[in-house]
């Protein structure tokens, strides 16, 4: 190789790459950050602000009682996730989670299809008394009551 | 009476580690102090107090001691043995006890084997071991005690999360704990080289075999934690970069990047500053992910319980130690003198290089599983998952992995590729005809494509150091370092592959049906009900045969535990030496139909076997290193006694 780097210089010269990368990893990382990843809506936004058709949300909210369908096919689910205020309808192809229960909390990963049905890939119910998704454990502080209440007709 | 026994020990060895402290900074000012005798000593006691109380606690939890809180909390008397006894450390107050357990006993260890140090820096050293230790007793002792009693017996314990209660449990935890901890060498010896101003090749060999040591077992831990929530959570997939999984990966990374430098630090006397700063990092991410993981600021399977006051507790620790060291780092990194120089076309500048990359992955990880707080705090909620880390963290790992392949085959100091051209050409061409071949035969995701042939470049290149030397002759250290390359291409390879080639079929049958995913055909048998000693199930008797083969039967079950009460889902697998076959069953979809779920997963398994490699390889180092050392130590005492005779 020919490139000659002044011996003195060495040190500060492999300092200056370093930190070079270390700040473009920094600065990619941030530029991803902002457009990989999910925001999670309630339904409420879902309406009022709704996100792009295809991008990568999570919405978060009360299982509607007596939603629940099971398509002719046998493994593709429907239901109505809400928070009282309003109701999107969700679709989703897979074995349901064991926790995932009418007038319980989800939160579902997916996108929002052109006619409105938000498509999960995938669903996050409550674990246990201690794993709740994150968003939940807000949700049941200022909405799960009044949530539950109204899906259940003040019951509970 | 066993509880208060494992009680007592716990403050003892706190007392001790105050003891080794003192005599530790007692020792800087006047190296003949009597207290500096004691250093060793109470490192040794203290590690076999904190082993004892740890004991005490698997004592109490063998024998369902339902007056003691954690057990009553954690355990069920219809639990299995194995699961008491694993269940000891499934909880906030058990796993902590088992960290300091292991801190304290790597203390021990150095304590009474490490030798080669200037006796000043040793001391620094268990003082900075003491000092770090101290924390977490206190943490322990004053916000986390696992053997507080209840003031009245509970009948009945609440039981294990169902999930944790399998073989994994058993060996995940302690395995990552001993890496995890393990670190808190590095970072002492660091803190230690720094106060005494010996930052020198000779610490670096010294320091070397206790981070190969923590590695092993980290990267042991990782991969186990990986098959287990695989098999375990019956999602099919192997990495979900949980902030708890990241909180594993970022001190691995860094203990890798560590290790890279510590033999440039001890081979050429170079990035002596470097070097330093990644002991310090190292242990830090192990406590940066401590927090994440126990003040339930971010939640996951992993996080215990939601208890604001113990995450304060453990920021403040990390302020403490991280900021102590870093400012320590700061004063004096500045008096460390440059080391030797090296040209741009070396073995220290493609380590160099590998360690930015390394630097960078832990950066892109730790920003991505930090970001969801920082937008919380505007009020802003997001998750950041696979489409963020997979494709930056490849960006980063792709780089790496091409150097990785030249690296090894360059001279220290000074080389030329030139030099080198017929290898390269030959993994070139290799990566090319690979490259042609899947482009051709099955296209696959620029991802996937660019990991499969990046395996098998870094596969072929990786034994390219065993070219015209003589296998007899090659130091077992390097044997060490060839295997671990080979294993990252062997995980690569799997993952590019599962990522590539998977498989997936969803399917509601009747008893009798049958459904096909790949090359197999799966036939619902029978499903019957059975039961274990703390649970029942639905169990899918599946026969399963690969391309029309003769027909195995795998039982995929659906648990319903009742303390607590909770359903998981047992996979069932089928490993071929070409991929595994994974199989669901989900519920009653109507009259008589049941949900499937399957996958084929090609080569999958080679995630983890490259896994195992990678930490057979570091066996390999240390064994190779350790025995390089003693036939050091042997010659010196000869000569030594030699010279000694002489004189006489």
């Amino acid at each position: 190789m020919t490139m000659a780097i002044k011996p003195k210089h060495q040190r500060l010269v492999l300092i200056l790459i370093a930190l070079a990368a270390l700040i473009g990893a920094g600065l990619l990382a941030s530029w991803a950050l902002r457009n990989q990843a999910s925001y999670f809506f309630v339904p409420a936004q879902m309406v009022s602000e709704p996100p792009a058709v295809g991008q990568a949300i999570r919405l978060g909210g009360m299982v509607e009682k007596g939603s629940v369908k099971t398509l002719a096919d046998g493994v593709t689910t429907t239901f109505i996730v809400g928070d009282g205020k309003a109701r999107v309808p969700v679709h989703f192809a897979g074995i349901l989670p064991d926790l995932f229960v009418e007038g319980s909390g989800v939160v579902a990963e997916g996108r929002l299809s052109a006619d409105g049905t938000f498509v999960a890939d995938n669903l996050l119910a409550k674990h246990d008394e201690n794993y709740v998704p994150r968003e939940l454990k807000d949700m049941s502080e200022h909405q799960a009551r009044e949530v539950v209440a109204e899906t259940t007709g003040g019951g509970a | 009476m066993i509880a208060e026994l494992g009680l007592a020990a716990l403050w003892l060895a706190a007392a001790l580690a105050a003891l080794q402290l003192v005599a530790g900074i007692l020792a800087q000012r006047d190296s003949g102090a009597s207290l500096a005798m004691l250093a060793r000593p109470a490192a040794i006691m203290q590690g076999l107090l904190a082993a004892f109380a740890f004991l005490m606690l698997l004592v109490v939890f063998a024998q369902t001691d339902l007056s003691v809180k954690l057990v009553a909390m954690n355990s069920h008397s219809e639990k299995p043995l194995i699961f008491k006894l694993a269940g000891a450390f499934g909880n906030h107050e058990g796993s902590m006890l088992l960290w300091i357990t292991i801190m304290a006993l790597s203390g021990a260890l150095i304590a009474a084997l490490e030798r080669r140090l200037p006796e000043k820096t040793m001391l620094a050293t268990m003082a900075a071991q003491a000092f770090v230790g101290l924390g977490f007793y206190a943490f322990l002792l004053f916000s986390s005690n696992p053997f507080e009693r209840l003031p009245q017996p509970a009948p009945e314990g609440m039981g294990l999360n169902p999930l944790l209660q399998d073989i994994g449990l058993v060996f995940h935890p302690p395995t990552l704990y001993v890496g995890y901890v393990g670190l808190s060498v590095a970072f002492s010896f660091a803190v230690g080289a720094l106060l005494t101003r010996q930052v020198t090749p000779d610490f670096a060999r010294a320091m070397r075999p206790w981070v190969l040591g923590a590695w092993i077992f980290l990267t042991l831990g990782i991969t186990a934690g990986s098959y287990w929530a695989y098999y375990e959570l019956g999602w099919g997939g192997w990495w979900f970069w949980d902030p708890v999984e990241n909180a594993s990966l970022m001190p691995w990374l860094a203990a890798t990047a560590l290790l890279h430098s510590a033999s440039v630090l001890a081979a050429r006397d170079a990035l002596r500053a470097w070097t330093i700063m990644l002991g310090v990092i190292a242990f830090s991410m192990s406590m940066v992910g401590t927090f994440l993981v126990r003040s339930g600021i971010l939640t996951s399977v992993h996080a215990f319980a939601v208890d604001p006051e113990r995450g304060t507790f453990i920021l403040v620790l990390l302020t403490i130690y991280i900021g102590g060291a870093l400012l320590l780092f700061g004063l004096r990194a500045g008096t460390v003198s440059e080391g030797e120089r090296f040209s741009v076309a070396s073995r220290e500048a493609a380590l160099v290089f590998n360690n930015v990359m390394l630097s960078a992955i832990l950066g892109v990880v730790l920003l991505g599983t930090l970001y969801p707080l920082v937008t919380e705090a505007f009020n802003v909620r997001v998750s950041v998952g696979p489409p963020y880390f997979n494709p930056v963290g490849a960006l980063f790992v792709f780089p790496m992995i091409l150097v990785m392949m030249v690296g090894p085959l360059l001279r220290w100091r000074r080389d030329t590729i030139s030099r080198l051209a017929k290898p390269l050409a030959l993994v070139a061409a290799a990566m090319a005809v690979g490259l042609l071949l899947i482009a051709v035969l099955s296209p696959v995701g620029i991802l996937p494509l660019l990991g499969l042939v990046l395996s098998l470049g870094l596969a072929i290149a990786s034994l390219m150091p065993l070219r015209g030397r003589k296998l007899r002759l090659l130091p077992i250290a390097t044997w060490g370092m060839i295997m671990a390359h080979f294993g990252i291409a062997v995980a690569l390879f799997g993952m590019a592959s599962e990522s590539a080639f998977s498989q997936e079929k969803l399917a509601a049958v009747k008893v009798g049906e049958s459904a096909s995913v790949g090359p197999w055909t799966v036939v619902l048998a029978d499903v019957v009900p059975t039961a274990g000693p703390n649970w029942t199930a639905l169990e899918g008797r599946l026969l399963v045969s690969y391309k029309g083969g003769t027909a195995k039967e795998i039982d995929p079950q659906s648990r319903n535990f009742w303390a607590p009460p909770q359903e998981t889902t047992e996979s069932a697998l089928v490993t071929r030496w070409n991929g595994q076959l994974y199989a669901v069953v989900g519920r009653e979809a109507g009259p008589g139909r049941w949900q499937l779920r399957l996958w084929w997963k090609p080569f999958v398994p080679f995630i983890w076997y490259g896994g195992v490699l990678v930490a057979l390889g570091g066996v390999l180092a240390l064994i190779g290193r350790v025995a390089a050392d003693l036939k050091r130590r042997n010659v010196k005492s000869r000569s030594a006694l030699r010279r000694t005779e002489k004189a006489a």
